[in-house]
């Protein structure tokens, strides 16, 4: 190509790319691995730079020889061609070095490999679950009152992503809750999945392990510095695979004990706001949060269906209420629709079943309450 | 013998070697187009973040027909083509040994393909799990016209069965006398090799894909945790068949190659005999690598190391057909013909593709590059530059000889610097998004992508262009290029097939010819 | 052009391929038991095997003590409420303990679930030996009823002195509709844990 073509074509891309507002504040045209945050990440990190690095040397070398044979050997200098067709000492040579180089590469990376699959006890476990599209976060701890678990969902607004609205920064890669972890601390992660296949991947933690459903997998990272890392799943898992992203928020340990006993303390309170009674509109504008994290994605932004059923005038929204709630709390073996039961607190689902029961023209004009959710949930 | 029926008979009942290479070819040709027009929504999806064109769900369809068009219709088809055509040619035999088989192996292949094609409008979609179509997403989450892809990919095996049986047939039984193994052109070596691959596993992946739909339809666990089944089981097998199957890609193209450097350069090939050997050690390692696709599903340290030790093995015999090909050019007197420029790119762009490939056999890297937009570029280097290129690079190669006329060498240069140029803007940006962080398979993606994406896509759009100027420059050469009958159309083209006239005579050695 | 050697010689070829062919098809399915195999010798996916442990006894391993972590989820659409009685155990290897987990049906149908365990760190499957668990059988359970469902295991005195925590994860799959039509109740009864090393303590 031409010069001028590539200048043009370089102002051709900058003038289009730039019309995205906000791209001028993140990094662009970023060409190499993430730089890690834990040792063995960092270690990764110069196994990748030196194999890339021998990789552009023996392709340097190659491509010269290359160029050097096609400049000079051509027909149109006069070159007559020689007739040889093999010489064992070269061919054996050309076999033997790359073995040698070959060996060089591995004897690092596999000391890397061995570092880890280091099995050494950790400080603290974490399960992650993953799930058509959301990732679980579990803090397991001994105390079952203590367990602070969430489920961590894309935040970015569905009109940033139909081009409604300027995509911010973080367009993407942002969720409601991320993953808080103490820095310096070594986390282990249990990784498993709901449904398919997915991976767990945060290019600064260098840690991608697959989720499968049925078995679990562990790894683990020791974070070195504070921040908030993103990453996102790595595994085909379905129509939104692009929207399940990661973001790990590492605290320092004061911080990360406080939001630990924070989380704590929110997680009993739900459990006393069970038995509270809500009004409408309370029930109605939490129901709405909820129904964007949990049910959009299926249901569609009013309610019109698309893979789940439209709720909008549907008889299970507007027909009896504890088939209703059953559905919500308990899936629908067979279907795409989950049980949200164990997925959402009893708030939130008495919220987001009167919120559909009331909203997209249902107009039941009736509440549910957590403790209606409570005793579907012990069957009474 | 007679010469060739009339109409459309002449193309249903085909079983001259020739009608059916023809079939082949231009069969493979309509599905590139498929395949590539399903990559041009992928591109143009991915020109800009946020979701423009096509749902999620869609692009899911579209990357998935995308891969299974382009390796089961487009490249195999087309590399079982050439052997078609050029095979008995080359060994000096009459025909393939089973004409019928050969006519019946080819015609399942477009009842194959219209049922994989037709699921996209059924309901539910086409099969969206992409083309490694990993269970549970493809069982228990599939859409039902996942049988139909069950049943094409079922035909499509059969097919490539038939066909590898045919060629490991002719080469073993219909060479001209004197035609001893270590004299064939290395093009039926690779595709001799390449056949016994396909016959070892293809069916496997008949297997995996039965299992599947048992798994399916007949309530059986072989993948699935609840019955004491594994998801992993499945990428096991799929890899097992998939590893090898890229070599069966990657062959036969280092074969045509083989053929059209020494041609270009007046030269013998380097090396013939490590060649030969080099592809049978490439075959073999194809067979005890496959877990290095799964580096990441929580394999065992020793598997692991094993893994990444083998894999890393493939370098030196890759390497040291590399080398031949550069050291055929060596005091060569070297000129660049359409074919020959295809082939120099080869080289270079399939040895950038071999080199990603080393980064990615080293495991604990491989952690961060698995299921990234490297690996995406990694292997486009190698099917698009390494197959495609070659399969360019031949049909310009012998179109004088297929057709008695001469194509038009400026389209042809046209033609490859678009291709190459566009080639490279796709695919060259790719490893830097994938370094950066970018998952494959996504339909849309965090703002610091965007310029490499767009130029991604500029790129893309310029290298489907480039394929209508092949189309049209293959359609202009039957019907209007400019007669050739001499016997060698190059230079200093060996093999027998530049001992018969241009246009190939319908019939050819009938006699079997004299080998010196 | 077919003279009589060729097509004899073409026969002989096809034949041999197509069997070839045939026996490859086979060998896709051979690999199902050989991976259960590899799995077991290798502990890829920390997979264990799903049956009761037969082999010796064990010799109390006074000198270390292994942490035992349970973990109960669900897979996909199943509603049970599943959790560990205890969630965590310390335990000497060779030690055989008595643990629980409870199992609700909050829905109003008879179904049958299916729990799959999975041992991690993978090295560690082949040292976690259950004598007895509610895992080797499918478990049926009416609308509304709930269980406490047992499990014996013992760690293995072998295990590799590196690993200190083993993480048993139980998923629990909804087989209502795959489970046979006349299930039977595989209630574990007291004899059948009577029956295991548990006795042998002390």
């Amino acid at each position: 190509m031409t010069k001028k073509g590539i200048v043009a074509l370089s102002a051709l891309i900058s003038t289009l790319s730039l019309s995205l507002p906000g791209l001028a504040n993140v990094e662009r045209f970023e060409t190499n691995m993430t730089e890690s945050i834990t040792d063995v990440g960092k270690e990764i990190y110069d196994i990748h730079m030196l194999v890339f690095w021998i990789c552009v040397a023996a392709g340097i070398l190659v491509f010269l020889f290359m160029l050097y044979t096609i400049i000079k050997y051509r027909k149109s200098n006069g070159h007559k061609p020689a007739t040889f067709h093999e010489n064992t000492a070269v061919e054996i040579t050309w076999t033997v070095i790359p073995l040698i180089i070959l060996l060089g590469m591995a004897w690092p990376a596999s000391k890397t490999l061995i570092k880890i699959y280091d099995t050494s006890e950790a400080d603290m476990d974490i399960l992650i679950t993953g799930y058509q599209w959301k990732w679980r976060y579990e803090y397991l701890t001994n105390d079952e009152n203590d367990n602070v678990s969430f489920f961590s969902v894309l935040s970015t607004p569905q009109d940033e992503i139909h081009n409604i609205d300027p995509k911010n920064n973080n367009y993407l890669l942002e969720v409601d809750k991320p993953l808080v972890l103490p820095v310096n601390k070594k986390v282990r992660f249990l990784i498993t999945a709901n449904d398919v296949i997915h991976a767990w991947w945060v290019p600064a933690l260098a840690v991608k392990k697959d989720a499968i459903p049925g078995f679990v997998n562990e790894t683990w990272a020791t974070p070195k510095e504070t921040g908030i890392y993103r990453g996102q799943c790595a595994e085909l898992c379905g129509k939104d695979h692009g929207f399940m992203p990661i973001v790990v928020d590492i605290r320092s340990e004061e911080d990360f004990n406080a939001w630990l006993k924070e989380e704590q303390a929110k997680a009993a309170e739900i459990k006393a706001l069970t038995s509270k009674v809500f009004s409408m509109k309370e029930l109605y504008d939490e129901g709405e949060k909820v129904y964007q994290k949990a049910c959009l994605a299926c249901h569609g932004a009013n309610g019109e269906g698309g893979i789940g059923k439209a709720i909008a005038k549907s008889a299970i929204a507007m027909g009896d209420i504890n088939t209703h709630m059953d559905v919500i709390v308990n899936g629908v073996p067979g279907t795409a629709m989950q049980a949200f039961g164990s997925q959402l607190t009893d708030v939130e689902l008495a919220a987001v079943t009167t919120f559909q029961r009331n909203a997209f023209g249902n107009n039941m004009n009736e509440t549910v309450q957590p403790i209606d959710i409570y005793n579907l949930k012990q069957g009474q | 013998m007679a010469g060739p029926d009339k109409g459309f008979s002449r193309w249903l009942l085909a079983t001259n070697h020739k009608d059916i290479g023809i079939l082949y070819l231009w069969f493979s040709f309509a599905m590139f187009l498929l395949g590539g027009s399903f990559a041009m929504v992928i591109r143009a999806e991915l020109f800009q973040p946020g979701l423009q064109l096509v749902d999620p769900n869609f692009f899911n369809q579209m990357t998935t027909m995308h891969g299974l068009v382009m390796v089961f219709g487009a490249i195999m088809p087309a590399f079982v083509g050439l052997a078609n055509y050029m095979i008995p040619i080359m060994i000096g035999a009459p025909d393939m040994a089973l004409p019928r088989m050969n006519n019946l192996s080819f015609w399942i292949l477009p009842f194959a393909f219209a049922i994989l094609a037709s699921s996209l409008f059924m309901e539910g979609g086409a099969p969206n799990f992409g083309w490694t179509f990993y269970a549970p997403l493809s069982t228990t989450y599939a859409p039902p016209s996942v049988t139909f892809f069950i049943f094409g990919v079922h035909l499509m095996g059969i097919s490539s069965i038939m066909g590898a049986i045919n060629i490991v047939a002719t080469i073993f039984n219909l060479r001209a006398p004197g035609m001893t193994l270590m004299k064939m052109p290395l093009f039926v070596w690779t595709w001799l090799i390449t056949a016994f691959l396909l016959i070892a596993v293809m069916p496997v992946l008949a297997g995996a894909v039965t299992m599947m739909l048992m798994d399916i339809h007949f309530g059986t666990s072989f993948f699935s945790a609840a019955g004491g089944g594994d998801p992993v089981l499945f990428q096991h097998i799929f890899w097992f068949f998939g590893h090898p199957e890229v070599y069966i890609i990657i062959l036969p193209a280092f074969g045509v190659v083989s053929e059209i450097i020494p041609t270009f350069s007046r030269k013998p090939l380097f090396g013939y005999a490590s060649m030969v050997y080099a592809t049978a050690a490439i075959a073999f390692l194809s067979f005890i690598v496959w877990a290095h696709h799964m580096f990441t599903v929580g394999m065992p340290l020793v598997g692991e190391l094993y893994f990444m030790w083998a894999t890393m093995l493939i370098a030196v015999p890759t390497a040291a057909k590399v080398f031949n090909w550069i050291t055929t050019m060596f005091k060569g007197a070297l000129t660049f013909e359409t074919p020959m420029l295809f082939c120099i790119a080869f080289v270079f762009l399939f040895t950038l593709g071999g080199l990603t490939g080393l980064m990615l056999a080293i495991a604990p890297a491989d952690m961060q590059y698995h299921d990234s937009y490297f690996v995406v570029a990694h292997f486009h280097y190698t099917m698009v530059a390494g197959a495609i290129f070659s399969i360019s690079a031949s049909v310009y190669y012998w179109l004088p000889k297929w057709t008695g006329r001469m194509y038009n060498e400026t389209m042809g240069k046209v033609h490859f610097w678009i291709a190459f140029i566009g080639f490279n803007l796709t695919f060259f940006p790719q490893h830097f998004l994938g370094l950066a962080g970018m998952p494959r398979r996504i339909p849309d993606y965090s703002i610091q992508f965007a310029d490499f994406n767009m130029i991604s896509s500029i790129g893309a759009f310029t290298y489907g262009l480039a394929q209508l100027i092949f189309l049209f420059n293959i359609i202009r050469t039957i019907y209007f290029g400019e007669k050739t009958t001499e016997e060698q159309t190059w230079e200093s083209a060996r093999g027998l097939e530049w001992t018969l006239p241009s246009p190939l005579p319908f019939h050819t050695f009938e006699r079997p010819p004299a080998i010196k | 052009m077919d003279g009589d050697n060729n097509s004899k010689g073409n026969n002989n070829i096809v034949l041999k391929l197509s069997i070839t062919a045939l026996l490859m098809f086979g060998f896709g399915f051979a690999l199902v038991p050989l991976y259960d195999v590899f799995c077991e010798v290798t502990g890829i996916n920390g997979k264990t095997d799903n049956e009761r442990y037969q082999g010796k006894a064990f010799e109390k391993d006074i000198t270390r003590q292994i942490k035992v972590q349970f973990i109960a989820r669900n897979n996909d659409a199943m509603p049970w409420f599943f959790n560990p009685i205890e969630k965590t155990l310390t335990v000497n290897p060779g030690e055989s303990i008595l643990t629980y987990f409870h199992a609700k049906n909050p829905t109003l149908d008879r179904m049958v679930a299916q729990a799959i365990p999975s041992v991690s760190p993978g090295r560690a499957a082949n040292y976690f030996h259950k004598t007895a668990c509610f895992c080797f059988e499918q478990q049926p359970l009416d609308g509304l009823d709930s269980i406490k469902m047992p499990l014996i295991f013992v760690v293995d005195p072998d295990l590799p002195k590196d690993i200190k925590t083993i993480t048993l994860a139980y998923t629990l799959y909804d087989i209502t509709d795959k489970a046979a039509v006349e299930v039977k109740i595989t209630k574990l009864s007291q004899s059948s844990i009577n029956d295991s090393y548990l006795t042998r303590r002390d």
